[in-house]
């Protein structure tokens, strides 16, 4: 079974499936938000409401990297 | 491109959603063609225009339930950018409301199916963060001269560390309209990309196609929230950079 | 497999070949004048409805009713007012009420007080002059008493004198010695 194809996008589409790692990284910094959220919130839960806009924005910008990784991906997988 | 065209019926072309076609036939695309986007831009308008203007006709003082989201969503805004930037914000209101109107109506209206979604173009999300990082240049510039710098000079770190801090806050600072634009762009593209490789799966597995079917619920739900939070973060954010221009080294 | 890769990229390449940029259509710069194009269009539009007809009108709405409540707010401290001072009209009225009915109870009380005391004054007057009448009458009376004792006395005298001695009955010695015994 030979294998043919093109070298250049084996390399692409294996870096496209290494960049997807780095969602684990956005999933670690998701959970570390929330976590710290909710256990300051247990603390003092009259404080937890306003602060969950900025847990939200925390989230984001964990989330970013993730979607960061992912647009990684796609453009090893498309953009040649 | 294994995954775009494979066997055994899996036909998934998660990108596809993305391509901006003339909206009238045709393959000519020239800047004023109108295409796809337009149509679902122009929708946007209409929808904001239905909330916060053909909502708001009677002005009622005990309002109405589409009188009242209005209301809601203006104070919403309103006190957010009060609160960032204090009274002096609120001249650039009516652009932070724009903006968020605008995401916010592209970001929903996009999870109708069938529809296209405006901001996971890059060239729509990069204009966007481009004018934000550009306003508030010129604002920081016009309004402080000189004094604008010090965004960039964190008074009260140790004198020492205030060079290394000043490179590391003047290369954030450059690269804010990217992770800014990216940010939205990304997250509205993987939602609909995961969407449609869920769908591509329903349309394989016949009696089991359930599970995606489900799945795209959970997804769907979801995006609705992811929806609401980048149109807000956008929002946000652009009033935080807005910050630095009204109060620099006020943080 | 790799007859299917093979196809695989056929298939792409046509699709490509069709002028449908599978890849990722957001990177094809040839869309970008008309996409910004559109994008500055629909936020004139779009800052422009803000601007001048959401933003002033729910502006308008809010502060209208944020002034609604407080003339409300203001009514009902009024009307709290109003009926403060109501309550204590009446409270004055029901005062003033009691005052005057004291007062015409004492008026009564004393104008009943004269009536009795001029009556009583009337009494005692008519009490006083019979009581006079009585005593001038008992005083006649007693005097028409005295007299008549005296002439009893004086004729019994003069009798007894004349039965004794005729010779000495001098009337008028008798009736001289018997007025001075009777008053003494």
């Amino acid at each position: 079974m030979a294998v043919t194809g093109d070298l250049v996008q084996m390399g692409a589409l294996i870096g496209a499936g290494l960049a997807c790692t780095g969602m684990g990284g956005a999933a670690i910094g998701i959970g570390h938000v929330v976590g710290n959220y909710l256990s300051g919130a247990l603390r003092n839960p009259s404080a937890a409401a306003g602060q969950t806009a900025t847990m939200f924005i925390g989230i984001a910008f964990a989330e970013a990297m993730g979607i960061f990784s992912f647009l990684i991906a796609l453009l090893l997988m498309y953009a040649q | 491109m294994a995954s775009d065209v494979a066997e055994g019926g899996f036909n998934i072309q998660p990108m596809e959603q993305f391509v901006i076609k003339p909206l009238f036939g045709g393959h000519e695309l020239n800047w004023y063609t109108p295409t796809n986007m337009t149509l679902w831009m122009g929708i946007a308008i209409l929808a904001a225009t239905l909330l916060l203007i053909v909502g708001t006709r009677r002005r009622a003082i005990v309002p109405t339930r589409t009188q009242s989201i209005a209301e809601v969503f203006y104070s919403f805004v309103y006190r957010m950018v009060e609160d960032i930037n204090g009274t002096a914000g609120l001249k650039y209101f009516p652009y932070i409301l724009t903006l968020f109107t605008f995401v916010l109506a592209a970001n929903s209206l996009g999870l109708v199916p069938y529809s296209f979604t405006t901001t996971s173009q890059a060239a729509i999300t990069v204009t966007l963060a481009l004018t934000v990082f550009l306003s508030v240049t010129i604002i920081g510039i016009i309004k402080n001269g000189p004094r604008f710098l010090k965004v960039f000079w964190i008074d009260s770190a140790p004198l020492a560390l205030r060079p290394v801090l000043a490179v590391i806050e003047i290369i954030s600072y450059f690269v804010r309209p990217v992770s800014h634009s990216i940010r939205l762009m990304g997250n509205m593209m993987a939602g609909h990309a995961v969407i449609k490789v869920f769908a591509g799966f329903a349309g394989a597995l016949g009696v089991f196609a359930v599970f995606p079917v489900l799945a795209i619920m959970g997804v769907l739900a979801l995006e609705v929230i992811v929806a609401f939070i980048q149109a807000y973060v956008f929002a946000i954010l652009t009033v935080i950079y807005m910050n630095d221009a009204l109060h620099p080294g006020g943080h | 497999m790799a007859s299917d890769i093979e196809m695989a990229k056929a298939a792409g390449e046509a699709v490509k070949e069709a002028g449908e940029s599978v890849g990722m259509p957001q990177l094809d710069f040839g869309t970008y004048p008309n996409q910004i194009f559109w994008l500055v269009v629909t936020l004139v539009i779009l800052f422009f409805l803000m601007k001048r007809i959401a933003i002033p009108r729910i502006a308008a709405i809010l502060s209208e009713r944020q002034g609604a409540i407080a003339s409300d707010l203001e009514q009902a401290e009024e009307m709290r007012r109003k009926a403060v001072e109501a309550e204590q009209a009446y409270n004055q009225a029901l005062a003033d009420a009691r005052a005057e009915a004291n007062r015409i109870i004492a008026e009564a009380k004393a104008e009943i007080q004269k009536d009795v005391d001029a009556a009583t004054a009337r009494a005692e007057a008519e009490i006083a002059a019979k009581a006079a009448e009585s005593e001038k009458r008992i005083a006649e009376i007693r005097a028409g008493a005295m007299e008549a004792v005296e002439q009893v006395a004086r004729d019994a005298a003069v009798e007894i004198v004349e039965l004794i001695m005729p010779s000495l009955a001098d009337a008028k010695t008798i009736e001289k010695a018997v007025a001075a015994r009777v008053k003494g």
